[in-house]
């Protein structure tokens, strides 16, 4: 009886705090008198969260009468929480994102501000912004975010020093990329670097493997809930080839538990355990925050993922997030939306945000920013800027396009892709069952 | 796990203290955490319930009651039946590897002389920490690339711990055996502490050994902290989530992915809080159905276990 007693009240008391901390920390916060406060939830780490809080600082000195508070989460704690706090209403005013199919499902619960009207009557703000950029933004014809921060294609990156130490060169086709993996792996070392645990990671190689395969416009249908659409003989000869690379021992021992919030998947390439990665661009960031001298030393090499022998994709295609978004929240109050346009109109387009972003290592989403590409980073942005522009199509990430509840089946099954769990055709049954949904 | 875990015993407070002595005074003892659990426990068991009858993407103001469609939805799940066996699975393994050993860390700790005093405050330290503390650390610990294997060169500490589906699960066993065995052996502790020494004194007498004194008498004697342990561990193991998330995330695939987990992933990753919440109701319902059927094997706690003593 005793034992029970004190559990239910050092239970009781720790509801009761965290009863009284929600009172506090509620992001939908009362506004100050005067000008609105708006909240902004973002994402936490290297390289973006100092270039974010710059931002904010900046606005808030420049209009002392409003304030902008930040709080940042981590990549995939991010995601959830997010859409728990706009479903308890409780959202920030300003929505960070990916744009595509989760922002879709957020216009469709009516959470976040028409913003169509506002770049309309702005178009000296939109020309600021790279036009590719706003596809993702918009949900049947109208804008529902501001593309923000930098473009994002996904690129192979090698450690040239181990490529040097192995006496190899870079991949110039996907059979180089299969003659390389027996070498790295005679040699101790890992051939590629993946963090299978957080699964948009392996979504990324299935992303390109179809696209140098079979051209974009398989997973366009699927996109556009064509029914059946994965059923494409060009998806079997990929999936077939992506659980041959593992079978190979493509990928890092363990890599099915390496999660991606650590960095641990970066860290094993700039350490030379592992040879090779297939990441974003917001990679360089971290590597060379965290990687010590690899990156400033030139150890960091990169390139578009390269063309498959006979496939039918257009080798200059590439895949990514072609910006973030930021949504204001349909339930904020008119000041605090009036805030959050004053930040869109002004701070997120100013040249120390321009600056900001590319000395982080990013291709900005705001135009005119190749003049800025110089010093130690010069060359590594160039090539994104180029990858970008020079892309036949920049497929947006399947995960970010599709639906909350699709995007969950996909990494389910992709995680079990890589698993061995599911044979080919099992992940096309599986994935043809959710299209459209 | 502990967290969720008392209240189905707490459940049955008021029930209990009404048959009881001094009435008032318990009552109101018993008020605040009834209020709690009330608040904390019933309405939201409620919510879900209804949910579970409901279709709901989690972000939407509208909440559309569909009937037995998440509950379809749910059963039909290809993932569910993968989902079931492995939280049996953890159950039975962690039972399995729990109940021994805390037992006869219980039994240890028990008899009193310093250096016991001293390990049993070393025991008691994984008690003090989160879960999610606890998985970052394994995790970090286990890593095959840039774990202690790797660190300290030794190649047998270098399996693929998590990356593994069989050793994923053994694993998982091991970081739970480590984070609750101190709890249950407090437990036991306590309970071996009440057994009378006039027991063994006469045993002694007899001529029992160590071990026959342990079988025959510290073993019966027991008996109810064993049921109590049991309800905890199995109930408290079909809420494992924070622990499994932090390490495998359900992974590697689905081999560890318990019903807790997959309630989270199709509720706030795939945004279908209907089949989810049917989910939570399903372990509800297996939860209590294990504890009042412990509770039974139990027999009836008014039978004297100290005939003899």
């Amino acid at each position: 009886m005793k034992r029970r007693t004190l559990l239910t009240l050092s239970a009781g008391a720790a509801a009761g705090a965290a009863l009284a901390a929600c009172g506090n920390d509620g992001p939908g916060g009362s506004s100050s008198s005067g000008g609105g406060s708006a909240s902004y939830w973002s994402l936490s780490g290297e390289p973006g969260e100092p270039v974010r809080k710059a931002a904010i600082d900046r606005f808030n000195k420049a209009n002392p009468n409003s304030k902008i508070t930040p709080t940042f989460f981590q990549n995939d704690a991010y995601k959830p929480k997010i859409k728990t706090a706009l479903g308890a209403n409780q959202a920030p005013t300003l929505i960070w994102g990916w744009g595509g199919g989760g922002l879709k499902s957020y216009v469709e619960a009516g959470q976040v501000e028409d913003l169509t009207d506002f770049f309309a009557k702005d178009a000296a703000l939109k020309g600021k912004i790279l036009p590719g950029s706003f596809g993702a933004a918009t949900v049947n014809g109208k804008i529902y975010a501001m593309p923000v921060e930098t473009v994002q294609p996904i690129v192979l990156y090698y450690n040239k020093k181990i490529f040097e130490q192995v006496g190899v060169s870079a991949p110039q086709s996907y059979g180089d990329i299969l003659d390389l993996i027996p070498k790295f792996n005679a040699k101790g070392i890992a051939p590629f670097s993946l963090a299978g645990q957080s699964r948009w990671t392996n979504m990324m190689w299935l992303e390109f493997m179809l696209d140098r395969n079979a051209g974009s416009e398989v997973f366009d249908n699927v996109f556009a809930g064509k029914a059946g659409a994965w059923s494409d003989p060009a998806v079997l000869d990929m999936l077939t080839k992506v659980q041959d690379l593992v079978k190979a021992n493509a990928f890092q021992k363990g890599f099915a538990s390496t999660a991606a919030d650590t960095n641990a998947d970066q860290a094993l390439l700039y350490t030379g355990k592992a040879a090779m990665m297939v990441h974003g661009s917001w990679s360089y960031g971290i590597q060379k925050a965290n990687g010590g001298s690899f990156v400033k030393d030139g150890g960091l090499g990169w390139m578009n993922f390269p063309p498959i022998d006979g496939g039918k994709g257009d080798p200059s295609n590439t895949v990514g997030n072609p910006g973030q978004y930021l949504s204001i929240s349909s339930k904020a109050t008119d000041a605090d939306k009036e805030t959050a346009k004053k930040f869109f109109s002004t701070t997120l387009v100013d040249d120390e945000e321009k600056a900001g972003w590319v000395k982080s290592g990013g291709v900005p989403v705001l135009t005119n920013s190749e003049s800025l590409f110089t010093g130690d980073e010069a060359q590594f942005l160039k090539d994104m800027s180029s990858i970008s522009a020079n892309a036949k199509t920049f497929a947006q990430s399947w995960d970010q396009a599709l639906s909350p509840t699709a995007a969950e089946v996909l990494l389910d099954n992709i995680a079990k892709l890589f698993q061995l769990q599911v044979s080919p055709q099992q992940w096309v049954d599986n994935m043809n069952g959710v299209i459209g949904k | 796990m502990t967290s969720l875990a008392p209240p189905v015993v707490r459940g049955q407070e008021p029930t209990r203290s009404s048959g009881g002595r001094s009435g008032s005074v318990l009552v109101w003892m018993a008020l605040p955490a009834f209020v709690m659990f009330v608040f904390f426990g019933i309405i939201p068991l409620f919510g879900v319930v209804a949910l579970s009858f409901a279709t709901w993407n989690g972000i939407s103001p509208e909440i559309k009651l569909t009937g037995l469609d998440s509950w379809t939805a749910a059963l039909t799940n290809p993932n569910l039946p993968n989902a079931l066996w492995v939280t049996f699975l953890i159950m039975a393994l962690s039972w399995l590897v729990q109940t021994p050993l805390s037992i006869l860390i219980g039994t240890f700790m028990a008899r009193q002389s310093r250096y016991r005093g001293f390990l049993a405050v070393l025991y008691f330290i994984p008690l003090l920490l989160s879960s999610a503390a606890i998985a970052i650390t394994y995790k970090s610990l286990l890593d095959p690339n840039f774990g202690l294997g790797a660190g300290l060169g030794v190649e047998a500490l270098n399996q693929n711990w998590l990356g593994e589906a069989s050793l994923a699960i053994a694993t998982l066993i091991f970081v739970v055996s480590w984070q609750f065995i101190p709890f249950h052996s407090l437990i036991y502790q306590g309970a071996v502490r009440q057994i009378p020494a006039s027991m063994y004194e006469a045993a002694q007498i007899d001529g029992a050994g160590r071990m026959r004194q342990f079988f025959s008498i510290t073993l019966p004697q027991l008996k109810y902290t064993i049921i109590t342990s049991s309800t905890l561990m199995v109930v408290g193991s079909l809420t494992f989530f924070d622990l499994i998330w932090v390490l495998t995330a359900g992974g590697p695939g689905d081999s560890t992915r318990a019903l807790a987990v997959q309630m989270y992933q199709l509720g706030f990753q795939a945004s279908l809080m209907g089949p989810a919440s049917a989910i939570a109701v399903i372990l509800v319902l297996v939860g209590l159905g294990l504890s009042l059927l412990l509770r039974r094997i139990g027999g009836r706690a008014d039978q004297s276990q100290l005939e003899g003593a």
